[in-house]
């Protein structure tokens, strides 16, 4: 069923969540850690299993497919609803800095991620994700 | 009859968000196609119609939530809010490969420290440049340079002036709004193309909105590896700033 599809990811956005609150107030910040980052490992891993023990069907995955498809409208409604008059009038200050960070922060992608590899299992690995959004 | 149909939108608001983000990713890919000849990814497009909106949305309402303020287009605040962003960002993992994730692992950590402490400093340097002189302001302003939750948070802790918090929510929105429409552009420049360089991207950039949209606009496929790293740097960044990288601007100044 769709949902249950819908139920996993649901499930390890929540627990990746309150382990992103955890760590945050272990560190002593009021805010969450990596919350999110933890539930996309989780939701790799948990549905890599499922999948390969056959243990899920295909409309249990449209229901992760669908939210996975999503992704690009919902971002498009985030930008619409980004504070950009207040970017645009922070001042002198805030735009200059925050275009000087953008382009040197750019300028180091290069230098981290270093050489090319060759990348055969990415371009194979779309097989999931839709191809095209 | 207007105030029937807009009362309709206004009350089933999130049916509404769906519509209008419909046409207008209609709309983009239309004008990608037709215009661009596909030169210029759809949904880049669709982003900038996306941040057009949210300015026109500021200046008629004087809001902070762009279009959204808007009374019948509040939903897409929700559609676009941190809730359903950060669920469909933990959809995007599905059709990720996780030893991708894992070869890159050592560089997006570092790329994530070099990201936060790298910010700070332009940031600093800008604030000392402008004038500030004083350890809490120039770390805040720093901190914003970050994101614009890791300038206020510091801000607060350091017991900032609103003035200097202000600036630094700015400064995280003028980061975050060029990089959503910027990264398509540089990506071939940077070699933004497999799965290291796009947590390496995340992990420098750390703006989670920037990061997600700016991907979108390259690459879908790209998003989960940059997502992965990027939503750990607002909290690293929280981390940092007030503590060690405030202990430091403070023996400077």
């Amino acid at each position: 069923m769709v949902i249950y599809g819908v139920a996993i990811l649901a499930g390890c956005f929540l627990v990746g969540t309150i382990a992103g609150e955890i760590i945050g107030s272990l560190m002593g910040i009021d805010s969450n850690v990596g919350g999110v980052g933890i539930a996309m490992l989780l939701l790799i891993v948990f549905v890599d299993k499922l999948v390969k023990s056959g243990k899920i069907t295909k409309p249990s995955l449209d229901g992760l497919s669908f939210w996975n498809q999503m992704y690009i409208p919902v971002v498009i409604a985030m930008a619409a609803s980004q504070n950009v008059l207040g970017a645009l009038t922070g001042g002198p200050l805030a735009i200059i800095a925050g275009i000087a960070v953008v382009l040197i922060s750019w300028a180091c992608v290069p230098l981290l991620s270093g050489k090319k590899t060759a990348d055969s299992s990415f371009n194979n690995s779309a097989l999931r994700g839709e191809a095209d959004a | 009859m207007l105030d029937m149909i807009k009362g309709v939108f206004v009350d089933n608001g999130f049916v509404t968000a769906f519509l209008v983000v419909g046409l207008t990713m209609w709309l983009a890919y239309f004008i990608s196609n037709k215009l661009t000849k596909g030169r210029i990814h759809g949904s880049a497009i669709a982003i900038v119609i996306g941040l057009v909106l949210a300015y026109i949305g500021g200046v008629v309402t004087d809001g902070s939530k762009g279009i959204s303020d808007v009374s019948f287009l509040a939903g897409i605040g929700f559609l676009g809010g941190s809730m359903l962003r950060d669920f469909a960002i933990v959809a995007t993992s599905f059709g990720a490969n996780f030893d991708e994730i894992k070869k890159a692992g050592i560089r997006g950590v570092a790329s994530l420290f070099i990201g936060v402490i790298l910010s700070f400093v332009v940031g600093a340097i800008f604030a000392v440049m402008f004038g500030y002189n004083d350890a809490v302001s120039i770390t805040t302003i720093g901190a914003g340079t970050a994101t614009y939750i890791v300038g206020p948070v510091t801000g607060a802790a350091l017991g900032a002036s609103s003035e200097v918090i202000a600036i630094s929510i700015a400064a995280g929105l003028v980061k975050s709004v060029l990089v959503m429409v910027g990264t398509p552009f540089v990506a071939k420049l940077i070699g933004l193309n497999n799965p290291v360089s796009a947590m390496v991207y995340g992990g420098l950039m750390g703006t989670t909105s920037g990061v997600a949209g700016g991907l979108a606009a390259t690459d879908a496929k790209l998003v989960p590896y940059g997502a992965v790293t990027a939503t750990f740097y607002t909290g690293l960044g929280c981390l940092l700033s007030p503590t060690i990288l405030y202990l430091f601007t403070n023996m400077i100044f």
